[in-house]
Parts: structure tokens; C-alpha cells; sequence
């Protein structure tokens, strides 16, 4: 396999000359410079898959806004984090999120602990911009330890991302289309039945929100352990 | 002349939403009347499909007034699903913090939303009727008031976490011990608080004289009375069995097992309410009716169990002349005695060296599939049933609010004012603000009233029986 050489790229975020490796993506680089951009669906230490659109940024001469996330940086091109049109667009993809499943902050096990709240303090959503749906999903409670409560899922897949790339099970993965998609374990089974799972937990301490959490545990008394992916990839020479 | 519907909406100075219909004959003498509760809440609907862990927060949301009494019953039916025994500091902290919320909700009734009734007369002009004058013409009684709430509110911020929907109450026992300076802190209120209660207790005695005709006809009649009471015949708002007895005292069901509870209450369902209509399943429907909450506690319990209160139970209970007291103007009565039961009793569980022990807690899995909590709100007894699969999902739930077991004694409560008060050719403002205050005798919480916004007002349609309106009273 032919490896393209890393080079140094100099390009300008926010009107300031930065410079990183042809590898690096946008959020990277912005990070290293001290530029802070929304994430939710990002994980340090997992592979990026721009699935949520929180981090997106405008490049010039782009007509359409771009995740930093999954974006590797250009010669030259110029990119703005924040504007009114960003913010907005930002707002509104947090809006559909709430709208898309059934999140009700004050009773749930991640209330004071979940990432979608955070992001709505950080983003100043007050109320959701688009009506919700109240769509209901089955919970999966088979787990003896772990529940499953689509009602809480945004789709971010850190979880799949966690089991495939750190656990090395890939028992978990996406089923269905659109509003409907979930996350199912094997070929849509009982978390219980599952046989590919090894019920490390993994997947139930990287979720952002209250979808994955464990089992017996009321509100907001969830456990969540988001950092040790990161000193876990560190201690393989990852990093 | 034709005949004539009356239409109080809503029902002011309650907990929740009402209107109060009042149907006029041909003369314009009072037919009948009716409290419709016109908000839909579907608790037992969707909490189907959940997990158990969620149904303390969950129903806790049934009400902002008394969020405790939700959490009490659902952690108490969940540990029977886990069945489990919480530890003793988990028990008395719970207890701690029931009481506190009945001490701040009969607060709430006396200064905030009964005591204008009481100062200004129940004929006085609706633009005083209401705490914002009570501030202007007796300040130290308005303040004692908040004050006095306050103080419950305190205690359940402390032990539960937050003064509304607190947390700390948890499946197994309680989320945290108390700690010492909690409770020196709780423990240094106290004589104050006695201090406003007594005088409350005091206030309300030396003018109940003027309301006689009131006490007469507000809500007095023979009922069944239900609460939750200790094997030893004193009060209980926690723990205790359920007991049932006539008008006359006479004890119908000894000791019965809350997990029984459908073998002795029915549930009937009005079409013009969305509050159901329990009553006592040997008697049937509408015979079973039965009253609950202050009233119903201290006709039932032969003692407080606490010096003050006990002194003060005794006068209550000359009231009755050794028969239960029958007259919801009462209620007021007991409330107020509840509210130096609370504070003595908090007082003693807090000294219970038992109470800040380290283990306020124990874990389980589900072991069970159906489980019943039960407690003492501060409006009667309070029920929630749940049915789980073995994993925890929730199939079925079944809420019996403390103040649905009074709403076949609320009907009858307005009818009997309106027909005593009410005249239908010269209709009063006075008179209507009666039948409303017996509702307000009962304190019902008719769910969640901190969803109210805005200035609450008062509309009453006189309709005739095509339901024209032919008069309209507003109040606001």
C-alpha cells in the first residue's frame, strides 16, 4: 500500500494561520490551537464517523457546511467555526434530536450527567425549535446488568464504534431506516441472547445520554466512565 | 321558569383545575351539584413500557405540591417488587421527609389558600380573598406562613435533594445519611416553627365561633372514614395497616394489608370527571363512600403518639362526643394538629440515634412482579400498584390519589353547601365562594398545579338547560 506522505498544511480558522498534518482533521487541528468546536457523537480515542453535525463548519467557497470532524485539512482553505447561520443550523439539528425520541431530562438516570443536556446549556437551546414526535421504542431490558431505552438514543454510535474498535466484538449495530433506526445487538435479539456481546460495559459508559445505562440504578444515579477509552487506547501505543 | 345551570370555572384556591356545575330547578332552588376535574393526566398509561427504577421520578410528577407522597408510595411499592426491607435510617428518613411535606402542604392550605376564608369571612369582597391582602392587613400571619412552609421545604431539600421532586428517596431506602450539621441545622427550627404552628392552632380556635352555619353544612354528613393506622391505634403516615370505620366509629376492616387493597376499594368512573370515584367495595357504589386524608386520620387514630398534638387531640375529639367528627369544616381543624404532630415527630425521629446511622440503603434485584406502596399524603391515603415483567419493564399501573378517595364525599360536600347557601334567583358571590371553600375544606390536590400559570381566575356561567348562557360572573 502507497502511504501519501504527511505534509504540513497552513490554512486560516476564524481569519488566524494555523498549521497541521495533511492527516489531521479540522476539529484536530482547532483543538491544538485552542478553538473549540461542538461535538457529541466525537470520542477521543475512537474513529470519527460525523453522524451527529454538531461540529460543522463553514469552509469559503463551500455551499454547504462541513463536519470538522471527518474533514482533513487543505492548503489554504479558510474556515469559520462560528457564525449566526452555524449556530442556527446547530440549534436546529439539537432540536431534532430532542423531537426524534422521547428525552425527558427530569426523570431520567442521566440527568446531570448526559451530553445532550450539556450541549443544550452550551448551545443555548431553551426549547426544542420543531415539534416532538413521542414516537415510543421498546426498552431492552434482558441484559442482567445493562438496559437499552432507545427513547434516549441519538444515533451517535460511540457504542458500535466502542465494541468494534476497542472491545473487538462488534455485537452491537444500527437496524432500520430514518426516525426509525436503532441500535440493535447481533441480528436484532435480546441484548440476553446475545452472543457476540461480552458485557464489558463499554458501550453503556461511552453513551452520551441515558440510552445505554446500568440496570437498577434510578435517577440521575448513572455511572458514566467516558475517559477511560481514551487511557485505554493510550495503553495499547495508540497514542 | 326554566331550568338553570350554574358553572364555577375554575375552582379557585385549590391544588389543580375543577369547575363546580350547579343545576337550578324550575324555582330556581338548587337540584344538584357536581366538581367535574377537567384535566387528563394518563400517568397509568405511560409509564407502561418503563423501567420500575424511573416510577419514583416519574409519579413524582403527578404533583409540585406533594411530589414526596408519590415518591414515598412508588419507592414503597418497589421495594416490595425487590423485596427488600430498607434499613431503619433509610425508613426514618423517609418518614423525616413525609412528614416535612405534610407539614408544608397543610401550611400551604391554612395561610396561602383557606386562611382569607377565615379573616376576611367568606362574604367578603373577592378582591380580598387572597394572601396578597392577607399581607397588607396581618403581615406576621402572611410571613408565619411562609415562613412555616419554608421550613418544610428545608427539611425536604436537605434529606431529599430538591425542595420539588427530590431525589433522595430511592428504591431500597434513601440516597443519603444525614449528616450531623442537617440535623442540628433542621433541629434549631424547630421552636420557631411550634412557636407559628401553635399560634396558628390558636388563631383558628378562637375564630371558629363565626362560622358555625359553615361548620354545619359544609361536608357534614355520616361516611365511612379510611387511614392508615399502627397496630397500637396511633397515627401513621408511613408504615401502619389500613383501617376502615362507620360514622358512628364502629371499626368495619381491621388491619388490612395495603397489598390488599382492591379487596376492600372499588374504583367507579364518572362520565362527567376525569377523577375517579373509589369507595368501599362491601358497601358498594356510591354506599361505600368513604372520606380520607386529616380528618379521617384523627377520627381513626386514638392517639397521636406525641405530647402536644395528643393534648390537642383530645379537644378534637370532644368535638365528636366520642363518635367520629363529621363535619369537613374540620379538616382545617386536623391539619393543624397534623402540623404539631409533624414537627414533634421530625423532632423525635431526628434524635433516634437509629436515624444518622451509616446503612440507609439496601440493594435488590426484581424479585417480585406485582408491589403496592402506600403512605399518608397529606390529602389521605395515597396507593400505586405496579406489575413488572422479571426484568423490570413496567405492564400495569394502578394510582389511587389521596384525593380521588374523597370525591364521592366532595360531591356530596357542595351539595349539601349549595343547597344550604345557594339561592337561584338571587345568586351571591358569597354563596358561590362557600361551595367552593368546602372543596378547599378537603385540600385536594387535584394534580400538579404547578403547571398553572398566570393569574387563576374564577368564571361562573348560568346556563339554562339548553346550556345558553344567560348570566356570566367572571372573577379574576
Amino acid at each position: 500500500m502507497i502511504r501519501e506522505k504527511v505534509r504540513v498544511k497552513t490554512f486560516k480558522i476564524n481569519g488566524v494561520d494555523v498549521t497541521g498534518q495533511s492527516n489531521q482533521t479540522i476539529l484536530e487541528v482547532a483543538r491544538d490551537n485552542g478553538i473549540e468546536i461542538p461535538t457529541l457523537c466525537h470520542l477521543e480515542g475512537l474513529s470519527c464517523v460525523g453522524s451527529c453535525r454538531m461540529c460543522i463548519v463553514e469552509i469559503k467557497g463551500s455551499r454547504e457546511p462541513t463536519p470538522a470532524c471527518t474533514a482533513k485539512i487543505k492548503e489554504g482553505i479558510e474556515v469559520t467555526t462560528n457564525s449566526s447561520k452555524i449556530e442556527a443550523t446547530r440549534k436546529m439539528i439539537l432540536s431534532m434530536m430532542f423531537s426524534e425520541r422521547t428525552h425527558t431530562c427530569s426523570t431520567c438516570v442521566a440527568n446531570g450527567d448526559c451530553e445532550l443536556q450539556n450541549k443544550s446549556v452550551e448551545l443555548e437551546l431553551q426549547h426544542s425549535q420543531v415539534p416532538y414526535l413521542n414516537k415510543r421504542f421498546e426498552i431492552d431490558a434482558s441484559h442482567k446488568n445493562f438496559v437499552n431505552d432507545p427513547n434516549r438514543c441519538i444515533l451517535c454510535t460511540r457504542c458500535i464504534r466502542v465494541c468494534d474498535e476497542i472491545e473487538g466484538a462488534h455485537a452491537l449495530d444500527l437496524a432500520g431506516r430514518g426516525l426509525s433506526t436503532r441500535i440493535i445487538h447481533d441480528m436484532d435479539e435480546p441484548w440476553a441472547d446475545s452472543q457476540s456481546c461480552t458485557s464489558c460495559g463499554k458501550c453503556v459508559y461511552v453513551c452520551p445520554t441515558g440510552a445505554l445505562y446500568e440496570k437498577d440504578v434510578s435517577e440521575e444515579e448513572v455511572i458514566k466512565k467516558r475517559g477511560i477509552i481514551l487511557e485505554l487506547v493510550k495503553n495499547r501505543g495508540k497514542y | 321558569m326554566e331550568n338553570k345551570k350554574i358553572i364555577i370555572d375554575p375552582v379557585t384556591r385549590i391544588e389543580g383545575h375543577a369547575k363546580i356545575t350547579i343545576d337550578l330547578d324550575c324555582d330556581g332552588k338548587v337540584e344538584d351539584a357536581k366538581i367535574h376535574v377537567t384535566q387528563y393526566r394518563g400517568f397509568e398509561k405511560f409509564c407502561e413500557g418503563r423501567m420500575y427504577t424511573e416510577m419514583p421520578a416519574i409519579t413524582a410528577r403527578t404533583c409540585g405540591i406533594c411530589p414526596v407522597s408519590h415518591v414515598v408510595a412508588s419507592t414503597k411499592a418497589i421495594d416490595e417488587i425487590l423485596a427488600v426491607t430498607p434499613p431503619q435510617a433509610g425508613i426514618n428518613i423517609r418518614k423525616i421527609i413525609n412528614l416535612a411535606q405534610i407539614l408544608q402542604s397543610h401550611t400551604l392550605n391554612f395561610f396561602h389558600l383557606s386562611s382569607p376564608d377565615f379573616i376576611y369571612g367568606f362574604d367578603a369582597p373577592k378582591e380580598d380573598r387572597n394572601i396578597f391582602k392577607m399581607m397588607q392587613t396581618h403581615p406576621v400571619m402572611a410571613k408565619d406562613g411562609i415562613i412555616l412552609r419554608a421550613f418544610g421545604q428545608k427539611i425536604i431539600e436537605e434529606l431529599g435533594g430538591k425542595r420539588i421532586h427530590p431525589t433522595g428517596i430511592t428504591p431500597g431506602g434513601a440516597a443519603k445519611k444525614i449528616e450531623e450539621s442537617q440535623k442540628e441545622m433542621i433541629l434549631k427550627e424547630i421552636p420557631n416553627a411550634m412557636k407559628i404552628a401553635q399560634g396558628a392552632l390558636k388563631y383558628f380556635k378562637e375564630n371558629l365561633h363565626k362560622f358555625q352555619k359553615e361548620i354545619d353544612s359544609f361536608a357534614t354528613f355520616p361516611s365511612l372514614f379510611m387511614a392508615l393506622i399502627n397496630p397500637d391505634g396511633t397515627l401513621e403516615h408511613y408504615d401502619g395497616v389500613l383501617r376502615f370505620i362507620d360514622s358512628e366509629g364502629n371499626i368495619l376492616e381491621e388491619g388490612i394489608d395495603p397489598q390488599n387493597y382492591k379487596d376492600y376499594i372499588g374504583e367507579a368512573v364518572e362520565e362527567d370527571s376525569y377523577l375517579k370515584s373509589p369507595y368501599y367495595k362491601p358497601l358498594g357504589y356510591p354506599m361505600g363512600m368513604y372520606r380520607v386524608g386529616a380528618l379521617a386520620r384523627l377520627n381513626i387514630a386514638s392517639t397521636c403518639g406525641t405530647p402536644l398534638a395528643d393534648e390537642e387531640l383530645k379537644n378534637f375529639k370532644a368535638l365528636g362526643g366520642g363518635k367520629p367528627v363529621l363535619n369537613s369544616f374540620y379538616y382545617h381543624y386536623a391539619r393543624l394538629i397534623e402540623i404539631i404532630y409533624a414537627i414533634e415527630k421530625i423532632e423525635e425521629l431526628l434524635n433516634d440515634d437509629e436515624t444518622i446511622s451509616e446503612t440507609v440503603r439496601r440493594t435488590s434485584k426484581v424479585s417480585k412482579n406485582r408491589g403496592v406502596g402506600c403512605s399518608e399524603a397529606p390529602r389521605g391515603t395515597l396507593f400505586h400498584e405496579y406489575h413488572v415483567t422479571k426484568e423490570g419493564v413496567i405492564t400495569a399501573v394502578n394510582l389511587i390519589i389521596a384525593t380521588g378517595n374523597n370525591n364521592l364525599a366532595m360531591n356530596a360536600g357542595i351539595k349539601q353547601a349549595a343547597l344550604a347557601f345557594v339561592d337561584g334567583n338571587n345568586i351571591t358571590d358569597g354563596a358561590l365562594n362557600r361551595v367552593e371553600a368546602v372543596i378547599r375544606c378537603f385540600d385536594p390536590c387535584l394534580s400538579c398545579s404547578t403547571h398553572a400559570l398566570g393569574i387563576v381566575s374564577s368564571k361562573i356561567e348560568v346556563r339554562d338547560h339548553n346550556k345558553n348562557i344567560i348570566k356570566v360572573i367572571e372573577r379574576n
